[in-house]
């Protein structure tokens, strides 16, 4: 049943994102992949509208794509799913957590999941970057030149430099991303 | 009952507000917690949220389940997880329904192409951002590498991936304890 389904992946996810909402998206474009809940383009969309709206960034993309599975009840089981490894883990370690901390256990198994959790964020950019930046499917029509999406390409390297440069909240950037977009007809 | 209701609606009137990161909630939940309810003291909070960085699950709930564990024990970690993230899956409910009402207009198309080509240059910036603090060291950087090879060039799931990260954690802290243990023959 979808619902079950739905609260047992994000929970997976909620469990295993150690890096964060971010580290989240990789585990969101598998399940784009493995599921016909949402799609890879919608999961970028959400990343847009979670960075933009209040909230932890993983319960919002978990409320997202659980709406876009399953309507409503989807939404709350899947940001339920994605929120409860944090209630059960804490409640449960409460009593003890602050001894085993700085302890060698802690830093070494973390010196080990924190350069795996980097990783599915360069996995999920390598996806992300593949269909937005690239066309694959045009090298066969128009060759080489085709396959690279100029607009979206010079758009992101704008913002890219943008971000650095300028300490604005992401939101101006995706406010201002969405009117080029729709100022140089950026449909896919 | 009463101080449950009270935990939901302060970690709800942070939740509301709280656009971005894990620490952005720190100085709300400071004015709130802290110097309004006297729930806890400064150094305390501050404890607890380096503790939920230390544990699976989002870092923002781990705090707040945290502070509402130390409250009232364990329904007030719930209360506090649950208020964390009733504002948001709310707000994120109505942009979903609207946006799957309006995805068809070649404008909304056009704005989301663009969206997306920001999307790639934020998460390319969280990434350069948290790379120096995730893969330091030698063998950070050997994890690293098979981790990304493995997300994108196979198709093992990032699940395993953050799996199999940890064990090798955990055999890392194996090989320095047991060497530490005949190095100075004896525990601590």
């Amino acid at each position: 049943m979808i619902y079950i389904r739905l609260f047992y992946e994000f929970f997976k996810t909620g469990l295993l994102s150690f890096g964060g909402g971010m580290t989240a998206v990789k585990f969101l474009y598998e399940l784009a992949e493995r599921t016909d809940w949402f799609t890879i383009a919608e999961v970028t969309n959400m990343i847009a509208i979670s960075e933009s709206t209040p909230g932890p960034i993983g319960i919002n993309m978990a409320t997202y794509a659980g709406y876009a599975a399953a309507g409503v009840p989807g939404s709350i089981l899947a940001s339920l799913g994605f929120a409860f490894p944090s209630m059960l883990i804490v409640s449960l370690v409460y009593g003890f957590i602050r001894r085993y901390r700085d302890s060698l256990l802690f830093t070494s198994v973390f010196s080990t999941l924190r350069p795996a959790a980097i990783a599915l964020m360069c996995s999920a950019f390598v996806s992300l970057s593949m269909v937005t930046l690239i066309n694959v499917d045009a090298f066969a029509t128009g060759g080489l030149f085709a396959v690279l999406n100029y607009k979206s390409i010079i758009l992101a390297a704008v913002c890219f430099f943008g971000i650095r440069k300028f300490k604005l909240p992401s939101v101006v950037f995706i406010a201002a991303s969405a009117l080029i977009g729709i100022v140089f007809d950026f449909s896919p | 009952m009463k101080d449950l209701l009270e935990i939901f609606w302060v970690f709800a009137k942070t939740g509301a507000i709280t656009f971005g990161g894990g620490y952005v909630m720190l100085p709300i939940i400071q004015r709130e917690a802290v110097e309004n309810r006297h729930w806890l003291t400064e150094e305390q909070l501050i404890d607890f949220h380096s503790l939920s960085n230390c544990l699976p699950g989002i870092i923002t709930l781990n705090c707040a389940v945290f502070i509402g564990n130390y409250r009232k024990g364990k329904l007030g970690g719930i209360a506090a997880c649950l208020g964390a993230i009733t504002p948001s899956i709310i707000i994120i409910m109505i942009i979903a329904a609207l946006i799957s009402g309006f995805a068809d207009i070649p404008a909304v198309k056009d704005a989301f192409g663009g969206i997306r080509a920001c999307v790639c240059a934020l998460v390319l910036n969280v990434i350069l951002k948290l790379w120096k603090k995730s893969v330091v060291g030698r063998t950070a950087l050997v994890v690293f590498i098979c981790a990304f090879a493995c997300s994108v060039f196979t198709s093992v799931s990032a699940a395993l991936i953050i799996i199999a990260a940890g064990i090798v954690g955990l055999a890392i802290f194996a090989v320095k304890s047991a060497s530490s243990a005949s190095g100075k023959g004896g525990g601590d």
